[in-house]
């Protein structure tokens, strides 16, 4: 098949950026990564500098490959990371648009390559359990209800990717500190520091400079995880418990 | 106090005032069409002119409506700034292919939706409540009753007599059912209540509340101005 990728192409953070066309062939059996690779083979036998994009894993865990493809971060499929989307829901002749993650907070280190450790500062803020617990002890020890454990996993299976500030028209990065608070918060290992938690991490999250939720849910449909946005309201439970019903700056 | 205006200040705080707010002007939506479907009978707006009396002499009412001032001006104010900063957090660039499938077009435009529905309450409060509170209307007496009272039925007719008032009103109501669409269900998520069991129940009132209450606002200048 015959593409015509446009592709954001930005030097270095201080350079303004912009769209390149480039012409590809690919099969419909590539994952885009793949299609992109390919892309960069060209590059590199015309002596072209190569399209630089954060890639590890290629099987949808590491949340690295991030790219916003025709204006949907992970590409229009719901439910996958862009390595695992295939060049067969393309079709033959089609135009691709690819840009990076545009989050002020996420700024632009070259092409499609953002800086995510806004995310990692947040998740230093408090997205951690201090105590020191020892041995993993028997799996079975705690008792933990089926239900409140699967809602505990759903939130643990964020991948950190930034899909959700990206895809946010407010860029807003709720999704993924709610995510980070709750699969801690609803476990009793993580409940005993869940409020300092829960003030913590928000603080971090608005002096990071994300937007603030307005509730739109395009976060959850473009995560690749399938992060329900019922975890921000369950953050901002929890966030109005912190304030209104702890004692913690009283005095 | 300090903890009070860390929260104001927060992010969830200010998503907090708005949903606060936005929560009263929906239940004052409620009332205030309540009391002008009286609008619709036929009595020579006897029914209509008493309770705009009763509206504006009762202090308890006239308390709550000084709130409702200050919320409309808070809610307005807060949104614009919240829209502001939103905007800054998206950076420089925008992205060159809009995403349009994965929100729907009530959420995205909040902003725009709500400026248009202040536009309309501006346009709305000059036509009446401004006239009423200047005593620019004629007035009317009715037996007993101590003293002569605005005939705001009179101009609410009248008014409604001018196609391009009543398309007017018939679009801002349009307008405002776009941005309750979303709004309505936004609060109840922005105050965290989320949950399996009651959450499908808000989203449908909301969506019910955003059709029949825009749509009876509607229904008063069209039977104005083409029954009367």
């Amino acid at each position: 098949m015959d593409l015509i990728l446009k592709v954001w192409r930005q030097k270095n953070n201080a350079d303004s950026g912009r769209f390149e066309k480039y012409k590809v062939k690919a099969n419909e059996h590539m994952s885009f990564l793949e299609m992109m690779d390919v892309l960069n083979e060209d590059l590199l036998a015309k002596k072209e500098e190569p399209i630089a994009f954060e890639h590890d894993c290629r099987e949808g865990i590491c949340g690295s490959c991030n790219m916003v493809i025709d204006g949907r971060p992970h590409g229009p499929n719901n439910g996958t990371t862009t390595c695992q989307l295939h060049m067969r829901f393309f079709k033959d002749g089609d135009t691709i648009t690819v840009e990076p993650w545009r989050v002020k907070a996420f700024p632009v280190i070259k092409d499609l390559v953002v800086d995510r450790s806004a995310f990692d500062r947040i998740i230093q803020s408090g997205g951690y359990i201090s105590v020191n617990t020892g041995q993993a002890q028997d799996a079975n020890a705690i008792p933990i209800e089926k239900d409140l454990a699967g809602q505990a996993f759903d939130a643990a299976t964020c991948i950190g990717c930034g899909a959700c500030a990206a895809a946010c028209p407010n860029a807003s990065a709720m999704l993924f500190t709610s995510a980070k608070i709750n699969h801690l918060g609803l476990l009793p290992q993580g409940e005993v520091e869940h409020s300092k938690r829960v003030q913590a991490m928000v603080t971090q999250m608005d002096e990071e400079g994300f937007g603030m939720c307005s509730n739109t849910g395009a976060c959850e449909v473009d995560c690749p995880k399938e992060i329900s946005i019922s975890n921000i309201a369950l953050m901002n439970r929890s966030y109005f418990g912190s304030v209104f019903g702890s004692d913690k700056g009283s005095k | 106090m300090r903890w009070l205006i860390n929260f104001l200040g927060s992010s969830l705080g200010q998503k907090t005032i708005m949903s606060l707010t936005g929560l009263f002007l929906i239940s004052f939506l409620t009332v205030h069409l309540l009391g002008n479907l009286s609008l619709l009978l036929n009595d020579e707006g006897y029914t209509f002119n008493t309770y705009a009396y009763f509206m504006t002499h009762n202090p308890l009412i006239k308390t709550i409506s000084y709130g409702l001032y200050f919320f409309i001006v808070l809610h307005t104010i807060q949104g614009l700034y919240i829209t502001f900063k939103n905007r800054m957090a998206r950076g420089a660039n925008r992205y060159a292919v809009k995403a349009k499938d994965n929100a729907s077009f009530s959420s995205r435009n909040m902003a725009l939706l709500g400026t248009l529905v202040l536009a309309f309450l501006f346009i709305h409060m000059g036509d009446f409540w401004l006239r009423m509170k200047l005593d620019w209307l004629p007035t009317v007496v009715y037996e007993g009753y101590a003293e002569p009272m605005s005939n705001l039925y009179e101009r609410v007719a009248m008014q409604f007599k001018n196609p391009l008032i009543v398309i007017a009103y018939v679009i801002g109501q349009i307008v405002l059912g776009f941005h309750l669409w979303h709004g309505f269900q936004s609060a109840f998520q922005s105050l965290g209540l989320n949950h399996p069991k009651y959450t499908p129940f808000i989203k449908g009132l909301g969506k019910v509340y955003s059709v029949l209450v825009p749509a009876g606002f509607a229904l008063i200048p069209i039977v104005h101005f083409l029954l009367k």
